[in-house]
């Protein structure tokens, strides 16, 4: 893509200057766009162009960053808190990473005008425990705002005031949903809160709280500074703005690079991937993390955005970050991987997500192993019908994302299974005289 | 994880004079009481802390941070047991986290692991006699373009095949 320009990467192949330091992140524009918003912008006229951007959640469930913002109540006395979500743990996903370790500041700086948007006091930086070098160069970005009074009480002269802390997390991917994330910042144990109260509502310290992702607020600089048409006019309709779109798995070149949405993942993978490794043939992918599912060798055509996955019988485009399989892959022992990885994370508040998950994966090894017969395959088909949110049977989505790669696996590529399957055994001959 | 009990004893407390805690990590604890609203927020960043400086995290240090956060020595507990993080025994010098999750797998990680458990003459879970190395299998680390990953303590190994074993695997 020649003619586009990098925003959430801007800079950071420069060898000239370093972007990762405040000097550098400011030879190339940074921080001005948020020093004009506190002095000549109010913080509903951000809200609403967020809105108009379109701008939709980098996190997975892409909902509308915008509207989330104006759910804050607006009488509430506050403190109102940004809880920023870097708890990147989705099997298959990388790309919050990059951001953080090549680009802090602009998600400082993103965190910091979302910050005075939705009036908060404070803003939280949730990182995933294993995060280490992530959080080793955001933390000496956060020093260098604090040194030069980006961050801190009334900003530039001004009334604003706010103070950003990196929290840590200690290694649990429920944390990575959004009300396990705030009971984790309590300093509880990461377990999903019933919902509502909504965390616009009633969220970190009972307070009126906007949760997003690392990749969206790195977003809202460019919004802000360039305004929602531009923004709408990166990637098609219902899927604006620029986005990390990632390759791993059995391409030659995998890596992470950003786009408009809307690429086919054929293109993807023969544009930036360099094609399939060894020259052998696609066999499936899972485009978003492990939740989203499968996509048969002719789902190749896919685009990469909010609409194509789910015409593809996908959960969504989830992260955007694609784990590609070539035809030497047996689907049943990736999806084993999957289900223990459920199973291994599921909170276990939920009956059905703490059995469900279990079973799934306990089922899944026996049928590896050769022990299972088509009863379990139904068992297991049956199962992940009767999990998640969907079904109302569980507080967070985890049990979705659980059930989801098992109903497009066994749906799509059943025949793989049934070739695990012991032959049906035979029935008992009744005794005699009945 | 958090609700498989692996362990239902009772924790023993060692009557020791001398506390578990060391001044300066008190001190840093302190320093964040300010952070945040709540001091029971405190209680993950502490056990952290806790952690670096031990080792790992004994019944000792958990009773102080719980004095220290002013929570029940249960709280505390309860969040430890939760994460995968938190170490309640000793381990290893160096920590060998092999990343086990989908495009790791795709990737060769399987082989990798077992070469490392031969190397190391240890199984998921254990330690060496030495002291050196305990090794455990850890879901997704979020480096999928850079598969297989084997995390060392804080040092992200990247693409490992296993002849960089020998590199990766010095004892210190």
């Amino acid at each position: 893509m020649p003619d586009y320009e990098p925003i959430l990467t801007a800079g950071v192949a420069r060898t000239d200057i370093d972007v990762r330091t405040l000097e550098g992140y400011r030879a190339v524009g940074g921080w001005a766009t948020f020093a004009r918003a506190i002095r000549e912008t109010q913080p509903g006229q951000i809200i609403q162009t967020v809105i108009d951007s379109g701008l939709r959640g980098r996190g997975g469930a892409g909902f509308p960053a915008g509207q989330k913002w104006k759910f804050l109540p607006a009488d509430h006395p506050g403190p109102f808190y940004l809880v920023v979500n870097g708890d990147e743990s989705e099997p298959g996903t990388f790309k919050d990473r990059l951001l953080m370790e090549r680009n802090p500041h602009l998600v400082l700086e993103g965190i910091a005008i979302a910050a005075y948007a939705t009036r908060a006091r404070y803003a939280y930086v949730y990182l995933r425990g294993e995060f280490h070098r992530p959080y080793a160069v955001m933390a000496k970005a956060v020093a260098e705002c604090y040194a030069a009074g980006l961050f801190g009480q009334h900003i530039s002269g001004g009334d604003y005031s706010l103070d950003v802390q990196l929290h840590r997390g200690a290694g649990a991917y429920v944390c990575g949903e959004e009300t396990g994330l705030l009971e984790s910042l309590e300093g509880k144990r990461g377990w999903p809160r019933i919902k509502p109260p909504f965390p616009a509502v009633k969220g970190a310290f009972g307070k009126p709280t906007v949760i997003n992702n690392i990749e969206t607020l790195s977003c809202v600089r460019g919004i802000v500074e360039r305004g929602a048409e531009w923004f709408k006019s990166i990637g098609p309709a219902h899927s604006t703005g620029p986005k990390l779109i990632g390759l791993s798995g059995h391409v030659n070149t995998p890596g992470v690079w950003e786009m408009p949405m809307g690429i086919s993942l054929r293109e993807l993978i023969e544009k930036y991937g360099g094609g399939m490794r060894g020259g052998k043939a696609f066999k499936s992918c899972i485009p978003g993390g492990a939740s989203v599912g499968f996509l048969t060798p002719d789902q190749i055509d896919m685009t990469m955005d909010f609409e194509g996955p789910r015409k593809c019988g996908l959960l969504g485009l989830g992260t955007a970050c694609a784990a590609v399989m070539d035809e030497t892959v047996e689907i049943p022992r990736i999806l084993y991987n999957i289900a223990r990885f459920f199973s291994h994370e599921s909170c276990g508040q939920c009956t059905h997500c703490r059995e469900g998950t279990g079973w799934m994966e306990k089922t899944l090894l026996r049928l590896l192993a050769g022990g299972g017969d088509r009863g379990d395959l139904d068992l297991v088909r049956k199962l992940a019908d009767s999990m998640g949110m969907m079904p109302g049977m569980s507080i967070c989505g985890l049990a979705d994302g659980a059930a989801w790669p098992i109903k497009t696996a066994i749906d799509k590529f059943r025949g793989e299974f049934e070739a695990l399957c012991a032959p049906r055994r035979k029935a008992i001959p009744a005794p005699a005289g009945h | 994880m958090a609700w498989k009990a692996t362990d239902i004893r009772g924790v023993d407390v060692e009557a020791q004079e001398t506390p578990a805690l060391s001044e300066q990590t008190v001190s840093e604890i302190r320093a964040l009481f300010d952070r945040y609203p709540t001091r029971q927020a405190v209680l993950l960043p502490a056990l952290h802390l806790a952690q670096a400086q031990i080792g790992y995290l004994p019944p000792k240090a958990l009773l102080e941070i719980a004095g220290l956060l002013e929570l029940a020595p249960a709280q505390v507990l309860d969040v430890v047991t939760f994460y995968e993080m938190y170490w309640r025994q000793p381990k290893g010098r160096k920590l060998i986290q092999v990343c086990r999750s989908m495009s790791c797998e795709l990737c060769g990680q399987v082989g990798l692991l077992d070469a490392i458990k031969a190397k190391l003459g240890i199984e998921e879970g254990q330690t060496t006699p030495d002291g050196q190395f305990t090794l455990i299998a850890v879901e997704c680390l979020a480096a999928c373009d850079k598969a297989p990953v084997v995390l060392v303590n804080e040092t992200l190994h990247e693409k490992v095949a296993v002849k960089d074993l020998d590199e990766i695997l010095k004892p210190e």
